[in-house]
């Protein structure tokens, strides 16, 4: 008889692996990603497509050369951080921005911690909060969504709703509401943003679906986009609908593609229920907090990254145990 | 100009004030200590391993210090001549200890020892001693997962593909016995490197009856007492069907490897033997007696 | 439908290759090897010696302590030596070997099909015919069932809790019992429950054996006190702190006995072994196995003699498959991987299950992605992916911290881990450490 395989029990798994978690999110961003290609034409197909061989690249580069190990990307961790940081950017960004921001994002926000799972911040907004930084004008000029005609550097550029929306909180301009999209075009994407976040349906399909198939759970979303709606209604200024303007909160700028697919990052967020809940609380605070008295009209990349430090913290929080006496 | 001068005094007084504030401070607070814990700090080798029973190289220290006598406190790692400055320090003797060195009891190579079956699990001997024999028929061998390797903070052990086994270092072991913890199965021992590091030494440990041994691994000492017979020197025990060689008594005449019948002792940093037998051992003796003398 | 809260897995349950088989009693064996460590606790004293002839049901070895469990002799024959064995991992086990001559039972002992209802025996009288017959729990701990009915002083079993959950994975040994012998079991039930003083009882099973349950809640509509409940499927139900929680909706706490919460657990293979021996006065020498696989060519269950080497019971289902990469001794879940089958089978043995050299290996582990899907695997509320890590850095003192003792190495943890660390291995090689360093502690503690 052949020598018999000896190991401690358990002797099944259950066929999970990083590749096929990695996989479904990819997938589950798919539906945003076919709305932009129709709304910003080949610009979201060639950023995407740049961003993420430029994050793969530099992964395989890294992990080879400076790290002298087995390279990685087989579990198309790298694939996901290219395609969610092209999901962050404006759709006319020239390419060399884009390959400078995928350096950045697997550079610095990933490999340098150890790669993948070691990482404290989300390396797609590491890597995209670089580029708002550094290339603040290339960074917020984004192209009006006019179907697939459009070209890829010399589109048509116009502001963002967010842009409008912080006119009416911050300067008081009612005016400006009137610039602001219907809700029934904000829902679907016909306004302007980074490539990925305008569709607010298509996020939420992807969303639900991963919900759905156990990839993530409801907390950080819920929790995110409940705390923003609160705040939005508490602060809604006079002479505007509150619904109206809670309902444009949520469509509008980051907040759904934040709250599905960049806070709930495994690798970044907190592992039990009550964590994930003040995490996601502790997002839309402060995304709401930069959106109405900040400097800048979105704030999601920023509230993400800042409870990111957070988790550890988080992270001490203990599940409720098995026969835990109440108190 | 008056400007200049304003921000210079300024900054020149709360430079002073800051200095006399921190000195009194330091004054309150003082810690007395002896300064001879930070001088034989100084002298010890650094790498808080924790081998001489201390917590670091600094409660060692303190230890020696406190110590009316070196003769229980020995830096395993900087060895004899660290523990002659330590005691110069001190003012006290030093005890002289022989060098010591990891030795690794098992010989059941790859080829020597069949595999009987193919461990699946993490690689850490500690999980697979829990629960199983191993990958082969001896309960008492090597399991080839390396947490010694693992555990040593010199880089001294590493496992040797071909043989399955950890090899020792000589030159970098600094026999501070952290693989010897490491090692569930305790094979590993500290032996003392003898004269010009050449030792005998039983590399087995397995106490099963001959037969069964010798089945499980074609190396094991077999407990047959061949090798007892032949010493002239009453170097050899045998319990629980294992030689054991003691150091002291060992003459280093390398009949025992002759005589053993699986191979089981070895010989350790001997030049290859010249043709004539007899003669080498002669050799060996008279400085064997002058390392002692 | 009835769960247990906390965590949880739904592996693949792959009975269906030996449900339904009836059990078909095994050949003797030319030479019986019965280990004397066959529970938890102190091993048997043997009572026999070289020569002696013994009959079936002889008393070849006595308990060696109060958590200890008699051990009789299951064939009979010829003793030719007392010594060691080597069991299924290699490790050494001391055992009576018996050449066996004939089947020749001991006096006394019932083995007419008839059915025995009558169960109006002193409680007492039943845990000692109990403890006689060296009953130990089937369902995988082994725990010596006499000392169960004999709750510590002060505390008061409320309910019998029936273990026919088999959420293990493959093993049908429990269901297909509960299909040929409802009757003895639902007898055994009464008798327990007698002893015990109690009044209510529940058998607890998993919806994916729907004759079980319609059977067993038949028979329970006409006794009085026990009541069938269909259990939604998740691993590990059938563990005893688990079914509990299932049951009646109690949480054994921390550190403490399923008596805490006035529950006794008992699992159905233990209850038939409970009624063979107080009603037929039949000693504990036998149990049912399931042996199963993909690729075994008749797997089904078989009723197996102890002392009987497993490599003869395969031959009855068709031999070891070509294929067999992996031997497990019980389920895939926490069953033993085994490195022989010569070990005989005995109290412990709930199954062998061949697995296909394909499916034999664990898969390369990856870096910790932190997704803390392990967390909520975990049954116990554990955090697996910290513990691991403190038992890799040998943080004994932070593992007793975050309960590491709680752990029932049911693997969750592990079978849901996307990056196919091996958690429980290093979780429970902590457990033991920690174990140990706790025993120590107290033990200290009672010199002082």
């Amino acid at each position: 008889m052949k020598n018999l395989i000896v190991a401690p029990a358990p002797h099944a798994h259950s066929g999970d692996s990083v590749r096929k978690n990695m996989l479904l999110v990819i997938v589950a961003l798919l539906p945003a990603y076919l709305v932009s290609v129709l709304m910003f034409g080949w610009g979201a197909l060639i950023t995407a497509l740049i961003s993420i061989v430029a994050c793969m690249g530099a992964e395989w580069l890294i992990a080879k050369f400076v790290l002298k190990e087995q390279p990685t990307i087989g579990d198309c961790s790298a694939l996901l951080t290219g395609l969610l940081l092209a999901f962050n950017l404006p759709s006319n960004l020239p390419w060399w921005i884009v390959v400078i921001g995928a350096v950045v994002a697997i550079g610095v926000g990933k490999m340098s911690f150890g790669g993948l799972g070691q990482n404290p911040f989300n390396p797609a907004l590491v890597g995209r909060v670089f580029l708002l930084i550094s290339f603040p004008v290339q960074m917020t000029t984004w192209p009006r969504p006019l179907g697939f005609s459009g070209a890829y550097v010399d589109a048509e550029t116009g502001a963002t709703p967010l842009y409008y929306l912080k006119q009416v909180t911050k300067h008081s301009d009612l005016a400006a509401m009137e610039k602001l999209p219907q809700l029934w075009d904000a829902f679907i994407g016909m306004m302007g943003g980074s490539l990925g976040e305008v569709c607010a349906l298509a996020l939420l399909v992807g969303g639900l679906f991963l919900i759905c198939a156990r990839v993530i759970t409801w907390h950080i979303p819920v929790s995110i986009l409940a705390t923003m709606a609160v705040f939005a209604l508490l602060t809604t200024p006079e002479g505007v609908c509150p619904w109206n303007y809670t309902a444009l909160t949520l469509l509008t700028g980051g907040a759904m593609l934040g709250a599905f697919f960049m806070a709930t990052d495994y690798v970044t967020s907190p592992m039990v229920g009550w964590g994930k809940i003040i995490f996601g609380v502790g997002i839309g605070l402060i995304v709401m907090v930069i959106r109405t008295w900040g400097a800048y009209p979105e704030g999601m990349s920023f509230a993400i990254l800042i409870m990111n430090a957070t988790v550890p913290l988080l992270n001490k929080i203990r599940p409720k145990r098995f026969g835990e006496k109440k108190k | 100009m008056n400007l200049i001068l304003i921000s210079l005094l300024v900054l020149g007084i709360t430079g002073l004030v800051a200095a006399i504030l921190l000195y009194l401070i330091a004054q309150k607070f003082k810690v007395e200590e002896d300064p001879r814990i930070d001088q034989v700090q100084d002298v010890l080798p650094g790498a808080n391993c924790g081998g001489c029973g201390f917590a670091g190289c600094r409660a060692l220290a303190e230890a020696c210090v406190k110590a009316d006598t070196l003769d229980d406190l020995l830096c395993p790692v900087g060895g004899a001549p660290t523990m002659e400055k330590v005691g110069a320090i001190l003012g006290l003797a030093a005890v002289a200890s022989d060098p010591k060195v990891a030795v690794v009891r098992c010989n059941g190579t790859c080829e020597a020892r069949p595999r009987t079956s193919e461990y699946n699990g993490a690689r850490s001997c500690q999980i697979m001693n829990s629960l199983y024999v191993g990958e082969t028929a001896c309960p008492f061998g090597c399991l080839g997962c390396g947490d010694c390797v693992a555990a040593c903070q010199f880089g001294a052990l590493s496992m040797d593909e071909k043989t399955g086994l950890p090899v020792v270092d000589e030159e970098k072991c600094t026999s501070c016995g952290k693989c010897v913890k490491a090692c569930p199965r305790n094979i590993i021992e500290l032996r003392k490197k003898g004269p010009k590091g050449r030792r005998m030494v039983v590399e087995c440990v397995n106490k099963d009856k001959g037969a069964i041994a010798r089945k499980a691994c074609l190396n094991a000492c077999i407990g047959c007492g061949k090798c007892q017979k032949e010493c002239a020197f009453e170097a050899i025990t045998i319990e629980n069907n294992v030689a054991y060689i003691d150091f002291e008594k060992c003459r280093l005449c390398r009949k025992c490897e002759t005589a053993c019948p699986t191979g089981a002792i070895h010989a350790v940093n001997f030049p290859p033997r010249k043709p004539a037998e007899p003669k080498a051992t002669t050799e060996e003796q008279p400085k064997k007696e002058e390392a002692q003398a | 439908m009835n769960t247990f809260h906390i965590g949880g897995v739904h592996p693949n349950d792959n009975k269906r290759y030996s449900a339904h088989q009836p059990i078909i009693e095994c050949p003797l064996p030319q030479k019986a090897i019965v280990p004397l460590a066959q529970h938890i606790g102190a091993p048997a004293q043997p009572v026999v010696e070289k020569g002696q002839k013994v009959k079936v049901g002889d008393l070849l070895a006595k308990a060696g302590g109060f958590v200890s469990a008699n051990v009789h002799s299951p064939v009979s024959g010829t003793v030719t030596k007392i010594d060691t064995t080597t069991d299924a991992w290699g490790m050494k086990m001391p055992a009576v070997f018996i050449d066996v001559e004939g089947d020749e039972w001991a006096e006394g002992i019932d083995r007419t099909p008839e059915i025995i209802r009558s169960c109006e025996i002193d409680p007492k009288e039943i845990i000692d015919r109990i403890a006689a017959a060296g009953v130990v729990g089937l369902g995988g701990a082994c725990f010596p069932t006499q000392v169960k009915l004999l709750p510590p002083p002060g505390k008061k079993a409320e309910v019998l809790i029936v273990n026919g959950v088999e959420c293990e994975p493959y093993l049908t040994c429990d269901h297909q019992l509960m299909l040929e012998h409802g009757e003895e079991i639902m007898i055994g039930i009464q008798l327990l429950m007698r002893a015990l003083g109690i009044q209510r009882a529940i058998i607890g099973i998993e919806k994916n054996k729907p004759d079980a349950i319609a059977h067993m809640q038949e028979l329970a509509s006409r006794t009085l006190g026990v009541e069938v409940k269909a259990l939604k499927m998740k691993y590990p139900q059938g563990g005893e702190k688990q079914l509990i929680d299932a049951c009646i909706g109690r949480q054994v706490p921390s550190g403490a006995l399923p008596i805490e919460v006035g529950a006794v657990v008992d699992n159905v293979a233990t209850i038939y072994a409970v009624y063979e021996a107080v009603q037929k006065h039949k000693p504990l020498v036998s149990r049912v196995m399931t042996i199963t696989g993909k690729s075994v060519q008749k797997p089904g269950n078989y009723m197996v003699r102890f002392g009987t080497p497993l490599s003869e019971v395969v031959e009855l289902a068709g031999g070891v498959p070509e294929d067999t990469g992996k031997i497990i001794g019980g389920g895939p879940m926490m069953g033993r991987a085994m490195n022989n089958i010569d070990m005989p089978a005995h109290k412990r043995t709930s199954g062998l299950l061949f697995l296909p050299e394909a499916e034999s290996r664990r898969i390369e582990p990856e870096n910790c992605i932190r997704c803390g899907k392990c967390v909520s695997a975990c049954p116990m509320g554990l955090e697996p992916y910290l513990l691991s890590k403190q038992a890799e850095l040998q943080m004994w003192e932070d593992m007793e911290k975050h309960d590491v003792m709680d752990c029932i190495d049911c693997g969750c943890c592990l079978f849901t881990c996307p990056s196919h660390r091996p958690l429980l291995d290093y979780i429970r090689m902590g457990k033991g450490k920690v174990g140990g360093i706790i025993r120590a502690r107290q033990a200290a503690a009672q010199k002082k």
